[in-house]
């Protein structure tokens, strides 16, 4: 107990201690989040910037409730002069405008740049004509249109933001930090004094193990901290918390990948740059930084053979989208297979020295 | 748990300080064999016989068979590529050998015996330590892998005149300081026998007389020292017996004085040279 607590906290000195490997594997994914969570914040089409001139009725007397409702999809700004405004929306700094000429009938100008935002205010300010005309015969409604909210299958940003550069952050910090060690280790020929030592290998990369798993969930912890700050706006849902047991198997899975690196590689430089070829292009096949939906279909052949892939697609589930153990148990196996394999045929690779 | 033993240096009132320890001249030799307690009185520290190791076309040892007596302080000398290294790891448990034995204490050393390796101490090189730890932190992480309370440790770490480089790094120690560190956290857990590998290559002369005292002044406190040196007159001075190797083999053992008498030459360094040739190696 007191090897495996003394070697844990030797490798989280070092660790810390080398700001560029703490910055580079702890902070630098979170600063992406920071970053890319801020920017893709709002991904639906923002709302128009719609100028009102005069008196509109349909708007002015709008009950209050209806008129937030209506402002998540319209900034309705007042302007006095209709040629003014006309000019703004020909300058593309406004979507439409709007005025109520003195027969009752509202006129609506819009820019055509863009057919979707154009097709939004309209739709809106004609539907809010109909419901005023309606309101105005005094009849009931014949025709009623009742609606609900569905899960969609889509997803805001920040739903695969967070699992995707959580997962990226694993990937780099359990990888580097095994190959890492195990370089670093066999150079200084540290591999050679611990087996002169009375403890067990057990103990060794048990502490490696735990010191890895340890810093993988204090950046989940952090990632979900800030993820879930309003600005941002991730929503748990029911089995979040297999996040962890999900982070735990990548955590292994990339660690074995470290391990075949760190076998593999004679320096330390060698192995950063080996890490960075296979982290890198991983992390971007694996929908860390965008969906992959978009992408060609052989892009997505490809990502369905890496773990990260698995990884984020789990994490995302299970964190945001209602999904439990179905899809948390099939991720967990393979990842461990994943380390499984690996792991061995870095054990076949293992050398003592350099040389 | 590390328990006092008889020779225990935190606890016997009479230990050297790291003063008297690192004061003390050539002229106080120690007491040979004399302190030398309990049932493994009368079997050798070290028993090699018939070792023999082989990498691919190289027989790196052929057949290397040497004893060391309890508290003898034993040099192993060759021009690079005789042996030495492959001889030691063998000795030490660090490789299996393809044939022959070593006992350590009594016991063999393959396969690797946690026990055993508790009662021997090894200092492989002076770069082996722990990445941006300080000089207390390494002899600390080293002295938890035996069980060794940080008191114990630090007592160690004043043995070797380290107690003010205590907050520095490895990286920033001097290459004396280096190597005392490396000395300190191979005998932190107080063994009974001690491996040295080439523990003053790249030392200036004061550095390295200053280590010939620790060197000496662990030797003296019963310990038995087994040393690799490239320096013939460290083994010269320090050493009871030497035993020097080339091509995998054991050419000669003896006291220093007894070869250079044997050989009718000046020097260790003249019975080296004129035992393994002039010619360069690389």
């Amino acid at each position: 107990m007191n090897a495996f607590r003394s070697l844990s906290l030797a490798m989280v000195k070092g660790l810390l201690r080398d700001r560029m490997a703490a910055f580079f594997t702890l902070l630098f994914p979170l600063m992406f989040l920071l970053l890319f969570g801020a920017l893709f914040q709002n991904n639906t089409v923002s709302r128009s910037h719609v100028l009102q001139v005069g008196e509109v009725a349909v708007l002015d007397e709008m009950p209050a409730a209806e008129r937030s409702g209506l402002s998540e999809a319209l900034d309705i700004e007042r302007i006095d002069d209709r040629e003014e405004a006309l000019a703004q929306v020909s300058d593309g700094d406004a979507d439409a405008v709007v005025w109520e000429e003195d027969d009752g009938r509202v006129e609506l100008r819009y820019s055509a740049a863009d057919a979707a935002r154009a097709g939004t205010v309209e739709g809106l300010m004609r539907s809010l004509v109909q419901t005023a005309n309606l309101a105005a015969t005094g009849q009931p409604a014949t025709f009623e249109l009742a609606t609900d909210q569905v899960e969609d299958k889509s997803v805001k940003a920040i739903q695969y933001l967070a699992p995707g550069l959580l997962g990226w952050a694993i990937a780099m910090g359990a990888s580097f930090m095994s190959a890492l060690t195990l370089v670093n280790w066999r150079k200084k020929r540290i591999l050679r004094r611990l087996w002169l030592a009375p403890v067990s290998p057990g103990t060794v990369i048990g502490a490696r193990i735990g010191v890895s798993l340890g810093m993988a969930f204090v950046q989940t912890a952090l990632f979900l901290s800030v993820a879930t700050i309003p600005f941002y706006g991730l929503r748990l849902t029911g089995s979040w918390w297999l996040v962890i047991p999900l982070v735990a198997a990548g955590t292994l899975a990339f660690m074995s990948v470290g391990l075949l690196i760190g076998a593999w590689a004679k320096s330390e430089e060698a192995a950063n740059a080996a890490l960075q070829l296979v982290v890198m292009p991983m992390a971007f096949l694996s929908g860390s930084f965008f969906p992959l939906e978009n992408t060609p279909e052989w892009v997505r052949a490809i990502s369905n053979a890496m773990p990260l892939k698995h990884l984020n697609e789990s994490v995302q589930g299970v964190l945001s989208r209602g999904e439990s153990w179905g899809t948390a148990l099939p991720a967990i196996g393979g990842l461990l297979l994943f380390a499984a394999v690996l792991a061995f045929v870095a054990s076949r690779l293992f050398r003592w020295d350099d040389a | 748990m590390w328990a006092p033993g008889p020779r225990c240096a935190s606890t016997d009132s009479d230990q050297p300080t790291a003063g008297r320890l690192l004061g003390r001249g050539p002229a106080d030799r120690k007491p040979a064999t004399a302190t030398i307690t309990g049932v493994t009185k009368n079997i050798p520290a070290i028993a090699v016989e018939g070792l023999r190791k082989r990498y691919g076309d190289v027989q790196a040892v052929d057949g290397v068979t040497f004893e060391v007596a309890h508290g003898e302080f034993y040099g192993i000398l060759g021009p690079n590529g005789a042996g030495k290294t492959t001889t030691m790891e063998l000795v030490e448990g660090l490789r299996e050998p393809d044939e022959g034995t070593a006992h350590l204490l009594g016991q063999p050393s393959w396969p690797r015996d946690p026990k055993l390796l508790r009662r021997i101490g090894v200092q492989l090189q002076a770069s082996a330590f722990f990445e941006k730890l300080t000089a207390r932190e390494q002899i600390h992480t080293f002295a938890a892998l035996y069980d060794v309370p940080p008191e114990r440790a630090d007592v160690m770490l004043e043995t070797v005149g380290l107690t003010d480089k205590a907050g520095t790094r490895d990286d920033k120690l001097s290459g004396g300081q280096a190597q005392r560190l490396s000395i300190a956290c191979a005998l932190v857990h107080d063994p009974e026998l001690v491996f040295l590998d080439e523990p003053t290559t790249g030392l200036d002369p004061q550095a390295r007389r200053n280590l010939w005292d620790v060197l000496r002044a662990i030797n003296s406190q019963g310990r038995t020292v087994v040393l690799t040196t490239h320096y013939l007159d460290e083994a010269e001075i320090l050493c009871d017996r030497v035993a020097i190797m080339d091509s995998g083999r054991v050419l000669r053992v003896g006291a220093p004085s007894a070869l250079i008498e044997e050989l009718g030459v000046r020097s260790l360094e003249d019975v080296f040279l004129q035992l393994t040739g002039r010619e360069y190696r690389e």
